[in-house]
Formats: C-alpha cells, structure tokens, sequence
C-alpha cells in the first residue's frame, strides 16, 4: 500500500494544508466551468430545464469511485485510511431535506456560493451571510437538537457493507444507473425545451 | 458580408462577451479527478459547510472562550495546540475561492451582478439567498456534511448516510421547487 499518503506519514500537517488549498483551487475552477457559480443554472435542475448539476454530480461521483475501486484493487491505496463519515440515517434524513429544501430557496450549496462569491454574485454573498449565521444560530441551539443530531447512529457503513453485497457489484450498478440516468436527463431536458418552445408560441399568436 | 457591423467591432464584442459553460460531463470528470486525488494524497475528500464551522468556533472561542470549549458542536472544531482556521477545509475553500475566480477570469465571466428570475427583484432575491444558506446550515450540521463532504465525497466512497443523505437532498428540492417558482421563472 502507497497511499493516502499523508495518513501512511509521507508529509506532515504543513504540507497538506497546501495541498487542501490547492485541491480546492481545482474544486473552486471546475464548478465555475461548469456554470456553478450561477444560482439560475444551478437550480434549473429543480426545474428540470437544465439537468447539469446530475450530470456534474454523477460524473464526478463515477469518475473518483472507479478511481478509489481500482487503486484500492490493486493493492496501492489502503481505503481503511480513507476517511468516512459515521452514518447517522436519520438525523442525515432529516439533514438532506432541509438542505434540499434550502437549496431552491437560496440557490447555492456551500460550496457553489463561495464559487458565486468569488465571480462576484452577490447573491452568493447573501448566502454566506446566511450559512454563517444559521451555522452559529445552529450551534447556540445544537444542546437541545442533540436527539436528532445523535438519531440513527450505526457508524461508518457503506453500501455493500449495508447490503452484504460484494462492492464491485455496487459500483457497476452506480455506472448503470450515471449512465442510464444521463441518458434520461438528456430526454428530459429535449422535452422542457419543446414544451417550452410551445408555449412561447401559443402565447406570441 | 452584408452586415452592418463592422467586422472589428463585432469581434470586439465576440471576445468581452462571457464562453460558454463547460460540457458537463468533462466539468464532472475534472471534478472526479480533484477528489480522486484528494483520497490518494491525504486520505479524505473535499468539503465545505466544516470551513464555516471552524470560522464560527474561532470566533466564538474569541468572544466566549469557556461557553465554546463547552458547546459539543463547536468544541468539535477547537484542538488544544493549533489555531481553530489552521484546518484542512479552511485552506481547501480558500483554494475554491481562488480556482472559480481564476476560471471565471478566463472564461470572461466575473461581474458585479446578483442572478435571479425575471419576477423577483434585488432584495426579495438577496433576503431568499440569506433564508436558504441559513436553512442548509441546520440541514448541513444535521447530515455532518453538504452537497461536497456528504453527496460528493461520501457518495463516491459508497458511504450509507451520504446516499441516504442525497436522495433527501434532491427529494427536499423538488418538493419546494414548486412553492418557490416564483424566485426563478
């Protein structure tokens, strides 16, 4: 095994903080490629008009799983060291529909506001007021939301582990359902436009 | 040519004007590769609500050192000997900053500008954009993660709460998309 290569001890905390920056610095530069930096385009996926954010999501998702898949096969990246987040269903249910929620509304996700931010959206600006202020408004209020917080503990899971199926199996079914989904975005997209264009003309006669 | 802008003028304008998005799915790979070899170097993937964290619990552990070190949530983000920003998501987002603003640059599309739906005006758009960030800070510290750390991260690790976690997220989305069409169309 070769790698993580900071946990195996090949460099201290210095060095990766440089290298947080600059994995960031190609984070920040592919969601602003990707048109990410704008709230319109972002939540056109709600609006099913244009389906990119799935698009960009599962690319992304396929592309590092069948990176990590592979080199932990074979034998150079021991993903043990990989650093998974405990699941805690419930309290992750609940979090996943307000964030979702919060998503139409706002128009960023933390991530895409700082990219807003930084091409200068102000817009964006607002939504990082706002997620700084709900994080502290979060954590003045966090003793009393401790049930919720702590609900549906059951430590670092994955999906094959979950499952009790092999993780090859998973991983082709994720490439199945990207690449099945891609396709049907695509068709979705084709249709809204259509539509649309139809009712452009209705109402211009 | 029968156009009636001069050549050179038109050009002018060809090269201030914004360059199309990149296709998604070679954003997407970029974007793959990034977290690939976030895992490889230093054996996590990328984030962004913990940048916040940590910024709130330095500035608390300033005003209020004691309420903070004993506050669970933002005790989390404190450690004995080094500084709370000293934090690997702290640099990672400052990078996100550099790297939109550098990509933005290029492809002409840096400006002053708040984006919202034709119906909305400036004020009701920046007051819903303060509302929503201030909903998915609850939603993000409830998931122990966002769109990056839990969908993006854990979704490509397999984790079971990051796919538990996105499906809610899309779910939360669609289903307010509705009530809020106002804002966007």
């Amino acid at each position: 095994m070769s790698a993580p290569f900071y946990k195996l001890g090949y460099f201290g905390d210095e060095v990766s903080l440089i290298l947080a920056f600059v994995l960031g610095v190609g984070f920040g530069f592919f969601l602003e490629r990707a048109g990410f930096g704008s709230a319109r385009k972002l939540v056109a996926q709600f609006y099913l008009r244009d389906l990119a954010v799935f698009k960009v999501m599962f690319s992304a998702i396929v592309t590092a799983m069948l990176g990590v898949t592979y080199l932990a096969w074979i034998g150079y990246l021991d993903l043990s060291l990989v650093y998974l987040v405990p699941t805690f269903w419930s309290a992750q249910l609940v979090g996943g529909l307000l964030l979702g929620a919060g998503f139409v509304i706002g128009g960023y996700c933390p991530g895409t506001s700082i990219a807003s931010t930084a091409t200068g959206r102000l817009d964006g600006l607002a939504y990082v007021a706002g997620f700084a202020g709900g994080t502290l408004a979060y954590a003045l209020v966090s003793p009393a939301l401790e049930g919720l917080y702590k609900s549906g503990a059951i430590g670092p899971t994955t999906l094959p582990g979950a499952l009790g199926v092999d993780r090859g199996l998973i991983v082709f079914a994720v490439v199945v359902i990207a690449v099945a989904g891609f396709a049907g975005a695509t068709w979705i997209e084709q249709k809204m436009a259509a539509r649309d264009a139809a009712a452009a003309a209705t109402a211009g006669e | 040519m029968s156009s009636a802008v001069p050549a050179t003028t038109h050009d002018a304008a060809a090269a201030r004007a914004p360059a199309p998005y990149t296709n998604p799915y070679l954003a997407g790979v970029g974007l793959g590769l990034v977290l690939l070899a976030a895992f490889v170097l230093v054996g996590r993937g990328l984030g962004a609500s913990g940048a916040f964290n940590s910024t709130i619990a330095w500035m608390m552990s300033a005003v209020a050192p004691d309420y903070t070190r004993d506050n669970a949530f933002l005790s989390g983000y404190l450690t004995a000997d080094t500084h709370p920003l000293k934090a690997f998501l702290v640099f990672e987002v400052l990078g996100v900053a550099a790297g939109a603003l550098l990509s933005g640059l290029l492809a002409r599309r840096v400006q002053v500008t708040v984006e919202r739906g034709p119906r909305i005006g400036v004020r009701g758009r920046l007051a819903l954009a303060f509302l929503g960030g201030a909903m998915m800070a609850f939603g993000a510290a409830f998931a122990r993660g966002c769109t990056s750390g839990q969908a993006l991260t854990g979704g490509s690790l397999l984790n079971l709460g990051s796919w538990i976690f996105m499906l809610a997220v899309f779910a939360g989305a669609y289903a307010m998309a509705w009530p809020v069409r106002r804002q966007w169309r």
